[in-house]
């Protein structure tokens, strides 16, 4: 299986298969196990269970099931709002139109297949990203 | 009117771009079908049964004559020369050429017009009183806060891929003209103890499985509005079901997991989201000076006299406007026998000069599909009817039985599962022929072409809803429905009746009610209220009632 590829605003990057991401289930079980925690969301998990080991997350990587399912930016920004700083990653069924909708929503990067990244490639997302809607714009009018 | 701002312009320009890659990305592969989808959805375009379909955003249903005067342009260039006014504010065009849309999109964007998110699973177009800014009844234009949501919900990061679509609607006066409790989120403007607020429902909505949207804030300050909503989608975007479209809307997650769930969610929600808008004042300011009142000329408070038709038509279609001096015109598309809710490129320039002579250049689209002119002086109403009338444009049965609710039907949908458009030509015919219509006096006749429920046919007097059986069409009919603030889904008679007996089923109805009525002054909905469903399915099943309309 060829390596899949991380969208970043610099571009394409191959992704690091050495890092190793638990489900939210072992945080309880292996407390001590491969710190730094790296830890992988299906779109239905409850962020509220990551609560008490949140400090000590430094990477989430939430999966996209479908291009149809939007409930991932919703989960980012809620993890967010709860003062989750470490790195965000959206993955799976992503399109270039979702990568700045990802990066609004509190995402650093999105992950892709080979596959996928061959039919899109890096120029699409390049294309896509840095879009600029209106939310951003209502919260500059509104904060000033 | 609401003037663009540069924003707004530029936003608009790169999406017409985004969707020519789109389409360019779709052919040579990049793009799936399945990818593809959702992208054209948002961009208003639809698949229906002959062709494509493009819906056309109305926002909260105000244009001027230059915008008025594009879409007739447009349906000229690059359709068949009419557009169809719908009961969500838009306007849709029947048969466009896939190649010639972004170029369509481009030529909406040169009068501040779009398509984007008129349809797809994403916050659709918001719809709004049609006589804001001019009725009599109104504590608060609603305008404002529907363009405040409109800036918010465009492209929204979070939202654009939802379980289902999301509709709102917002009135700011007493009455309620927007349906505002069959859609996802209701504004009902309410003042307390001085202040503006919101009354909110949820949870509303038709199709299917109607509902009424259920009270989840009695109470929300104006400030709070966006910070509110976007927790009610923030909460509804993680919980709908994604497993079935049919259970999507946040109707059914209302449903299945009680109010008072909904409701502790959204609040715990809005905890967190307040603080990211921290105030609406600064950005309602900018929006409500672009809505000033046009510079009203004064005139006389009485309607002027004139011919027999011109009474008519003055006794139907005006409502009454904030000054004495002025009246709210409302443009019927029903004339008997005519497509309910189409203009032709004519008309439309006809409406449109009449803005611009009489009416202070603003124009209104009404959830009933007809076209209002808010700001009328009451002196220039001889001179507006007979330029309507010249243009076919003048029928006098504004909120009457002729003046029906029809979703496009089998003629167009690739979902119908009967006609639609026909039965309501033949009705309005009927009526017409026997010139009983004035007699009868307001009755909301709706009917829509399969139970996904277009054309609103669960909140009308008369409901009908036309199916297959055994494939035969055969049109069901409820009684009772109101979209107002008396808000009521329609009881279901019994049997449906095929199509050759329909128009004589809603005959055998309104005799009934003709002959029981306590007055001229008691409508439909009235008499319905006090005598309920027995008179009628009396009078619709029994077989001596039956041979009499025969
Ligand atoms: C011709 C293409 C059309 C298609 C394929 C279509 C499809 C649908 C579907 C599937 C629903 C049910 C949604 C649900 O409950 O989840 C629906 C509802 C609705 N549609 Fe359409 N529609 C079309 C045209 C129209 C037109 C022309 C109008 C306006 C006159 C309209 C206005 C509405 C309204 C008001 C609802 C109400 C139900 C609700 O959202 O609660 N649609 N449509
Ligand atoms: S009610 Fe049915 S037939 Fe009518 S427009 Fe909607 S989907 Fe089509």
């Amino acid at each position: 299986m060829s390596t899949a590829i991380l969208v970043t605003d610099a571009g394409f990057t191959p992704t690091d298969p050495a890092e190793h991401w638990l489900p939210p289930a072992d945080l309880d079980s292996s407390p001590e196990l491969c710190d730094p925690v790296r830890v992988v969301l299906t779109p239905e998990a409850d962020p509220d269970l990551l609560g008490p080991h949140l400090a000590r997350i430094v990477a989430i990587r939430i999966v996209f099931p479908a291009v149809a399912d939007g409930r991932g930016f919703t989960l980012a920004r809620r993890l967010r709002r709860m003062g989750f700083a470490g790195r965000l990653r959206a993955a799976g069924q992503l399109i270039p139109e979702q990568y700045p909708m990802a990066r609004a929503c509190g995402f650093d990067e999105v992950e892709i297949d080979a596959d996928r990244a061959l039919r899109q490639p890096e120029a699409d997302w390049q294309k896509a990203a840095g879009r600029q809607g209106y939310l951003a714009r209502l919260r500059r009018a509104s904060a000033a | 009117m609401y003037a663009y701002s540069d924003f707004d312009e530029s936003f608009v320009r790169d999406r017409v771009r985004q969707f020519r890659d789109q389409v360019a990305r779709r052919i040579d592969g990049r793009l799936t079908e399945d990818e593809f989808k959702p992208l054209r959805l948002m961009n208003g375009l639809y698949l229906q049964l002959h062709a494509y379909m493009l819906r056309v955003a109305i926002p909260y249903g105000t244009l001027d004559a230059r915008q008025m005067r594009q879409l007739a342009a447009i349906s000229e260039r690059w359709d068949r020369g009419y557009g169809h006014f719908t009961t969500r504010q838009n306007i849709q065009f029947n048969w466009p050429k896939l190649g010639d849309v972004p170029d369509m999109l481009d030529a909406l964007a040169d009068v501040g017009m779009h398509a984007i998110q008129t349809s797809g699973n994403c916050v659709r177009n918001v719809t709004s009183d049609h006589f804001a800014g001019a009725a009599a009844d109104e504590i608060a234009d609603p305008r404002p806060y529907a363009e405040l949501l409109r800036q918010w919900s465009s492209d929204h990061p979070e939202f654009q891929y939802l379980p289902r679509k999301f509709k709102i609607a917002i009135t700011g006066a007493t009455a309620d003209r927007a349906v505002t409790r069959a859609h996802d989120i209701g504004l009902r403007v309410v003042a307390r103890d001085g202040a503006v607020g919101f009354q909110v429902s949820v949870g509303g909505g038709l199709g299917r499985t109607p509902m009424i949207g259920r009270i989840i804030r009695d109470f929300l300050p104006e400030a709070d509005l966006v910070p509110y909503v976007e927790a009610v989608l923030g909460v509804y975007n993680q919980l709908g079901r994604r497993d079935n479209k049919y259970k999507a809307r946040i109707k059914i997650a209302v449903h299945e997991m009680g109010l008072d769930t909904i409701r502790d969610l959204v609040e715990a929600r809005f905890a967190e989201t307040r603080s990211e808008f921290p105030g609406a004042e600064a950005a309602l300011a900018e929006i409500r000076a672009a809505f000033r009142a046009p510079g009203f000329r004064a005139g006389g408070t009485a309607i002027p006299s004139g011919s027999p038709a011109f009474r008519a038509w003055a006794d139907t279609n005006l409502a009454a406007h904030r000054r004495g001096d002025h009246a709210i015109v409302t443009v019927s598309l029903k004339t008997p026998g005519q497509q309910p809710g189409d203009a032709s490129a004519d008309q439309m320039r006809v409406i449109a000069d009449l803005a611009e002579t009489y009416g202070y250049d603003e124009i209104r689209i009404s959830h009933r599909q007809n076209v209002i002119l808010p700001h009328v002086r009451k002196d220039d109403l001889p001179a507006v009817f007979e330029a309507l009338a010249a243009a076919g444009l003048a029928a006098a049965n504004a909120g009457l039985i002729s003046d029906i609710i029809a979703c496009p039907g089998m003629d167009y949908c690739a979902l119908a599962t009967a006609r639609s458009i026909p039965v309501a030509q033949e009705i309005a015919v009927l009526f017409e022929t026997l010139d009983l219509a004035h007699e009868v006096g307001p009755l909301r006749l709706n009917v829509s072409g399969c139970i996904n429920a277009c054309g609103h046919h669960h909140v009308a007097d008369i409901g009908i809803l036309g199916l297959e059986r055994a494939g035969a069409e055969t049109y069901q009919i409820t009684l009772g429905g109101d979209p107002t603030e008396r808000i009521a889904i329609g009881e279901r008679t019994g049997p449906g009746f095929a199509a050759d007996e329909i128009v004589g089923a809603v005959e055998r109805i309104v005799m009934a009610y003709l002959e029981r009525r306590e007055s001229r002054d008691e409508t439909f909905a009235d008499a319905y209220r006090r005598l309920g469903l027995a008179p009628f399915q009396e009078a619709l099943y029994t077989e001596g009632s039956k041979e009499d309309a025969a």
